[in-house]
């Protein structure tokens, strides 16, 4: 769909957002933090009993297929997909119009959608000390068995809401409001000054 | 405290949301019997042991919990999703189950 007059987003982080290294960062750096600008960001809700048929619409729309299981997810770089709360889940794509491509297949009978796209910012944090920044923000378990590729989580940093996806061995993405992007960013910045970080 | 929500697992107390006495029976809402409304509101068994509780993992998943919670060392003994209303502890009889 041509849509000729689509005005460029701007990011919230931008007056923060500082490309290059910072922190201790002397001996190398070990995160690299970043904005992954995804152009869609969406909820979808399945009513109880209607999980199953929700999962098999996404697997159409996105050719994403959700493993079993609570906070169960899939990431293969460009879409992503993770349940966050029963019968809910955060699917994205790097693509604008993902919400579009669901019109009509979530039926009023199986459940809803929800555009988020402009009201979540998603922040990539990578690398060896990825897991242990996080640590400071997140009350929950980042190891590998116990948060495991591609799952979800839904928990709060300072009681504000945010999920988080394993995308990499050593990488997460986390959603955040997208009000409370660039405080986060700040914050998430202090946290890795001292493992040396990178903006890219 | 640690509470294991049935969908996101183990997690901090911080990330949930106390809502009240799991004992109690709403009456029907079109209900005039006076005596069942004043037992909903007012009466509580205040055991000391283990109490059925209703919490919510507002930080979490949103989800609304049935809780058994020791009132007297805190340990949680179950929890279960509110939906589907089955009580996982009886008060009454005293006993763990
Ligand atoms: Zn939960």
């Amino acid at each position: 769909m041509a849509e000729p007059h689509l005005p460029e987003r701007q990011s919230p982080l931008e007056p923060e957002y500082n490309p290059g290294s910072h922190g201790n960062f002397e001996h190398g750096v070990d995160v690299i933090l970043s904005e992954t600008r995804l152009g869609s960001i969406l909820q979808l809700a399945a009513w109880p009993g209607e999980e199953k048929r929700l999962i098999e619409v996404i697997r159409k729309v996105t050719g994403l297929a959700l493993p079993d299981g609570a906070g169960g997810g899939v990431n293969n770089g460009a879409r992503a997909v993770f349940g966050f709360a029963p019968g809910k889940f955060t699917v994205v794509d790097e693509a604008e119009g993902l919400a579009q491509a669901f019109a009509g297949l979530i039926t009023p009978a199986i459940g809803t959608l929800t555009d988020l796209s402009h009201g979540r910012t998603a922040i990539r944090i990578a690398g060896p000390k990825a897991e242990w920044v996080m640590a400071k923000f997140f009350a929950i378990d980042f190891a590998l068995p116990a948060f495991p590729l591609g799952a979800g989580r839904s928990t709060n940093h300072h009681d504000i809401f945010a999920q988080i996806q394993r995308s990499g061995a050593d990488q997460f993405d986390i959603y955040v409001f997208r009000s409370f992007a660039r405080s986060f960013w700040k914050a998430l910045c202090h946290a890795s000054e001292e493992v040396g970080y990178e903006v890219q | 405290m640690l509470i294991t929500c049935p969908y996101c697992g183990p997690r901090d107390v911080i990330e949930f949301t106390y809502q009240g006495d799991g004992n109690r029976e709403r009456p029907q809402p079109a209900s005039q019997d006076l005596d069942a409304w004043n037992a909903y509101v007012y009466d509580r068994l205040n055991p000391a042991g283990d109490h059925n509780e209703i919490w919510q993992h507002s930080g979490g998943c949103r989800a609304h919990l049935r809780v058994v919670r020791n009132t007297i060392t805190h340990e949680i003994l179950s929890t279960a999703f509110a939906r589907g209303g089955h009580k996982s502890a009886d008060n009454k009889a005293e006993s763990r189950s």
